[in-house]
């Protein structure tokens, strides 16, 4: 009998079984008993995990590793990876040129450079922007223009009070590498600007 | 789904629970009724089947990725799942004699009516007096009953959820079987 319920009886213990259920009816009742109480415990309906099981178990696990997850968000999100790649790279390229300590000035035939100083010789006046990287800048006659200093700063000798008047444009001395970069982007979309613009 | 599972799972690895997440889904109803089925009750079997899943997560890495992995997690859960019947089994058992009569157990002084056959019992009841019998079933037969009947999985898929030879599987299933017999042939 268990045989057959197991689904494993041979075709010769079947027909034995057939044959002594036909003439024995005790075994007849218990096999139909037995058939009867597996049809019962199959009937059962089928029960479902509550609709907040997932979101549960997944709150109780140990926290994951930061990594995967910002892998993951990399992966979900791959305009933003591409455009945080980009700006990374920019980034150290805009601090590549930050890091470089060379003297460098705005060329310009009016310009004295000596030790690392840019000088704008007394009574001369400098037509033009004037950009100062890792040195200083002495105004002693007059700028038409703007002067950027960076990595350096401003020496103006006795007549440091009237340095408002001897610069046509703006003053700005830029000691941080994040002010650099401030600066780097800011001019980018200046230009960016005017290129759109048509203005330049 | 096999792949599927499998590509889950080296996910899981490498920590990521969202993946994990996804296996779940795949397999909380499964766990979540052969807990009940199991227990009785669904409090505890959430509680059971969260637990299985999360010990799941945990040992992730001793799981054999060659083999079933509904295999692996069933075992963990009906491991689990016995552990519970066994630290609450109640001091008193409804099969034991009731002292000062002969042959008397608990069984006979639960008032019958519910089974009485002339009365209609509706589907719901009915489904509570099987799972009740379930439950009567000592732990070890009742696993291989659920195991066998409501996930309705083959032998050899028992025999290594309960790390039992199929021998031992089978004698359990008829066991089960004929207890059920005289538990359940006057409904």
């Amino acid at each position: 009998m268990h045989e057959y319920l197991d689904g494993e009886i041979l075709p010769e213990h079947k027909n034995i079984l057939t044959v002594h259920l036909k003439s024995c009816a005790d075994c007849r009742q218990h096999f139909q008993e037995l058939e009867k109480s597996i049809a019962l415990v199959k009937s059962i309906s089928h029960v479902q995990a509550p609709a907040d099981f997932t979101q549960k178990v997944l709150m109780n696990l140990p926290k994951e590793k930061k990594k995967v997850s910002v892998k993951r968000w990399f992966s979900r999100h791959p305009v933003l990876t591409a455009a945080s790649i980009f700006s990374i790279f920019m980034a150290a390229s805009l601090l590549s040129h930050w890091s470089g300590d060379d003297f460098s000035v705005t060329k310009n035939p009016d310009l004295v450079i000596e030790n690392n100083t840019a000088i704008v010789p007394e009574g001369e006046t400098v037509t033009g922007d004037i950009v100062v990287k890792n040195g200083d800048i002495r105004i002693d006659g007059k700028v038409d223009g703007s002067v950027t200093v960076i990595n350096g700063e401003i020496v103006n000798g006795e007549s440091y009070m009237a340095s408002a008047g001897q610069v046509k444009g703006d003053i700005v001395e830029i000691n941080e590498a994040f002010e650099w970069l401030w600066y780097q982007m800011k001019h980018i979309f200046e230009s960016t600007m005017n290129m759109l613009t048509g203005k330049e | 789904m096999d792949e599927f599972v499998k590509s889950r799972i080296k996910q899981v690895r490498k920590g990521d629970q969202n993946a994990f997440g996804e296996i779940v889904e795949l397999y909380k109803d499964k766990v979540f009724q052969l807990c009940f089925r199991m227990l009785g009750n669904s409090h505890e079997a959430e509680d059971i089947s969260q637990e299985a899943f999360i010990r799941a997560y945990i040992n992730i890495e001793r799981y054999n990725i060659d083999r079933k992995f509904s295999t692996w997690l069933y075992r963990i859960a009906t491991n689990l799942c016995i552990d519970r019947i066994r630290k609450k089994k109640p001091d008193y058992y409804l099969d034991a004699e009731v002292a000062g009569t002969e042959g008397l157990t608990l069984y006979s002084q639960i008032p019958a009516s519910q089974l009485a056959p002339d009365e209609e019992v509706s589907k719901i009841e009915l489904q509570e007096i099987i799972q009740n019998e379930i439950l009567k079933l000592p732990e070890k037969y009742r696993a291989v009953i659920v195991l066998k009947y409501i996930e309705e999985l083959p032998l050899l898929e028992i025999s290594k959820i309960l790390d039992l030879p199929i021998g031992t599987v089978k004698t359990r299933i008829h066991r089960g079987r004929e207890a059920l017999r005289k538990q359940l042939r006057h409904i």
